[in-house]
């Protein structure tokens, strides 16, 4: 068996603030593979992001700590890496894009200039992918940067590319300048994309063009990636598997086609049944009443419990590991089956 | 012949441009021709991409925005023949819930005061005292689904969703007749926005509220929206029924935008494609 591209285990994560530790990460195990897009979906504050910012170790300590876990990227514990073998790992194994392109581009410099620093900072690393001669000189390295970096643009969709190297951040709009953060994501050719909420802030049109590039991404550079977003919309249109979480807790996942067509958690089934869809009649529409549990102290057991329509007294009891409900298909409820067959039956 | 609500005639909206140290822009065309019609008790949904002219478009209703040209009219009334009372008076019929309750509630007033603020404000035209103004306050909060044992709290101390319903209720303080509703679900969970929605629906039935709604979430429209107008580059491309936009679109780009609309339904193949 090959090892994993991105393997979570167990991962715990406790954030300490003025009124206590909370326990953000209960205990989270994911598996991503090259080729594989992971959705990970939930409401605000179920550490969706959390769990990305991890990966790519992006939390400072404190106020986080991680008390139990690894993330294993190929065999590789990340949370074991000194800080300067992280900075390597960033950029050119682990590629990260955020939600707001506006602010993640340095608005007083080109943007040719940014990408070429981007390429020029991860071929310290890995010249390979600058393809200049081995010794070659530092204006001849950043020569094939910028060359880089044009082409790097061309290919993620931006006309006239190598002209509008020069031009600064303001002059490119919303969808554009996503697609210049995704250019620089890619630039150090990483092996695993984290997306956190890449289109959220974009156009519905803009929005669809952008997952398209993030897909046809993963085939030419055969990543792996993860989608954070909480539109379940996104995940259906782009991802190959999703991962659904509760406050900390991944409470269902699997393939796509099986965990939207077949949905085997409470928590899955009203994230859905509180989207609107062709068949919605007017106000038939079922919310979800409640918020996301204190981590600080959260209930007992199963953390869904309290606004969980099927919940028993064993719910509270204890924490529920995840049941096989089909192939690669696990949620982690104690009436899992039963509900699922009840919701299709 | 139903009775119309809102009627926007031939509007519009040529900002200036402007002279600067750096040189000359060119004015800017937020709308242009812009025609629809908005009947009475119905919900009405504009779509349109950021840019579109939507918000020129609703500040224009509460005439915080001139129109270059064309009129609008509000229950009949042209908006720009209106004295400045005249237009206070038609104000507190004309209410808005914007898209974020975050930014959109003062931090340091009270709940109480930010729901008794338009009446405070409309004094001249409701006549409440200051007890009727918290009795209302507390009623209204009720109906969306709050008490009265919120009103001497803070912003601060309650979610987006709750802060959504002190917003609905302080648009509804005044007792309007027609609610301008800018995304008001867009910064909200899914599981939040359902129940804001259903809410929204409630209302409606209740107190026979108009709505001009503005989203760029069409699966929100189509679930809330009798009718819907598409807006583009500050032209209006296409309007009708909802079902007749999203399941027969005519113009190119309605095809585009209900074409790109996520839907969640189990794809046949997902992903890997070897």
């Amino acid at each position: 068996m090959t090892t994993p591209l991105l393997a979570i285990r167990n991962l715990h994560l406790k954030m300490s603030s003025f009124d206590g530790q909370a326990h953000v990460l209960n205990g989270i195990n994911l598996t991503v593979n090259r080729g594989e897009i992971w959705g990970l979906v939930g409401e605000s504050g179920c550490g969706k992001s959390l769990t990305g910012l991890s990966v790519s170790r992006l939390l400072t300590s404190p106020p986080a700590n991680y008390p139990a876990g690894e993330i294993l990227l190929e065999g590789e514990d990340v949370l074991k890496l000194k800080p300067a073998q992280m900075q390597r790992m960033r950029g050119n194994r682990i590629g990260m894009i955020f939600q707001d392109p506006t602010t993640n581009l340095n608005p007083a410099f080109r943007i040719g200039s940014q990408l070429v620093d981007v390429a020029m900072a991860a071929a310290e690393h890995d010249p390979s992918i600058l393809e200049c001669q081995p010794g070659a000189g530092s204006r001849e390295r950043r020569k094939a940067a910028r060359q880089l970096a044009g082409d790097m643009l061309e290919r993620v969709g931006i006309p006239n590319a190598r002209a509008r190297l020069d031009d600064y951040p303001h002059q490119f709009s919303g969808g554009m300048r996503q697609r210049v953060l995704i250019a620089m994501a890619l630039i150090g050719r990483p092996e695993l994309l984290i997306a956190d909420e890449p289109t959220t802030a974009l156009d519905v049109s803009v929005q669809a063009q952008i997952l398209q590039l993030i897909k046809a991404s993963v085939q030419d550079f055969d990543m792996g990636v993860i989608l954070i977003t909480h539109n379940l919309g996104v995940v259906a249109q782009t991802c190959s598997h999703v991962a659904v979480m509760y406050a900390g807790n991944i409470v269902e996942s699997g393939p796509v086609e099986a965990v939207i067509g077949r949905p085997a958690h409470p928590y899955t089934q009203a994230l859905m049944a509180s989207i609107p869809t062709r068949e919605t009649k007017r106000g038939a529409l079922q919310g979800l009443a409640g918020t996301v549990p204190n981590l600080i102290r959260p209930p007992p057991g199963c953390r869904f419990a309290p606004r969980c329509s099927y919940a028993l007294p064993a719910c509270t009891a204890e924490l529920p590991a995840p049941r096989i409900v089909g192939p690669d298909h696990a949620a982690a409820c104690i009436r899992a089956g039963e509900i699922g067959a009840l919701a299709h039956a | 012949m139903p009775e119309l609500m809102l009627e926007i005639d031939d509007v519009s909206k040529i900002y200036p441009g402007r002279r600067g140290l750096f040189g000359a822009s060119a004015p800017v065309q937020a709308l242009k021709n812009v025609s629809l019609s908005v009947r009475k008790g119905e919900s009405f949904g504009l779509v349109g991409e950021s840019g579109s002219g939507k918000t020129t478009l609703t500040r224009s209703i509460l005439h915080l925005e001139t129109p270059t040209s064309g009129t609008i009219r509000v229950n009949g009334q042209d908006l720009s023949k209106l004295s400045a009372a005249e237009l206070r008076r038609l104000r507190a019929r004309v209410q808005i819930v914007f898209q974020d309750p975050y930014a959109s509630l003062n931090p340091r007033m009270s709940v109480h005061d930010i729901v008794t603020e338009p009446m405070v404000i409309h004094q001249e035209t409701l006549g409440l005292s200051r007890r009727q103004r918290t009795d209302r306050a507390a009623e209204f909060l009720s109906l969306v689904g709050l008490g009265p044992q919120h009103l001497r709290r803070f912003p601060h101390e309650f979610s987006g969703g709750q802060r959504q319903r002190i917003c609905i209720a302080r648009a509804l303080a005044t007792g309007p007749e027609l609610l301008l509703l800018d995304e008001p679900t867009s910064a909200l969970d899914v599981s939040v926005q359902a129940q804001v929605l259903n809410l929204l629906i409630d209302l409606q039935d209740r107190l026979g509220l108009t709505y001009f709604f503005i989203s760029h979430d069409l699966a929100v429209v189509r679930y809330l929206c009798d009718r819907v107008a598409l807006i583009n580059r500050g032209v209006l491309v296409e309007q009708g029924d909802s079902e007749q936009i999203f399941d027969r679109p005519e113009s190119e780009y309605a095809r585009m935008l209900v074409g790109a609309m996520p839907e969640v339904k189990a794809p046949a193949s997902a992903g890997r494609q070897d």
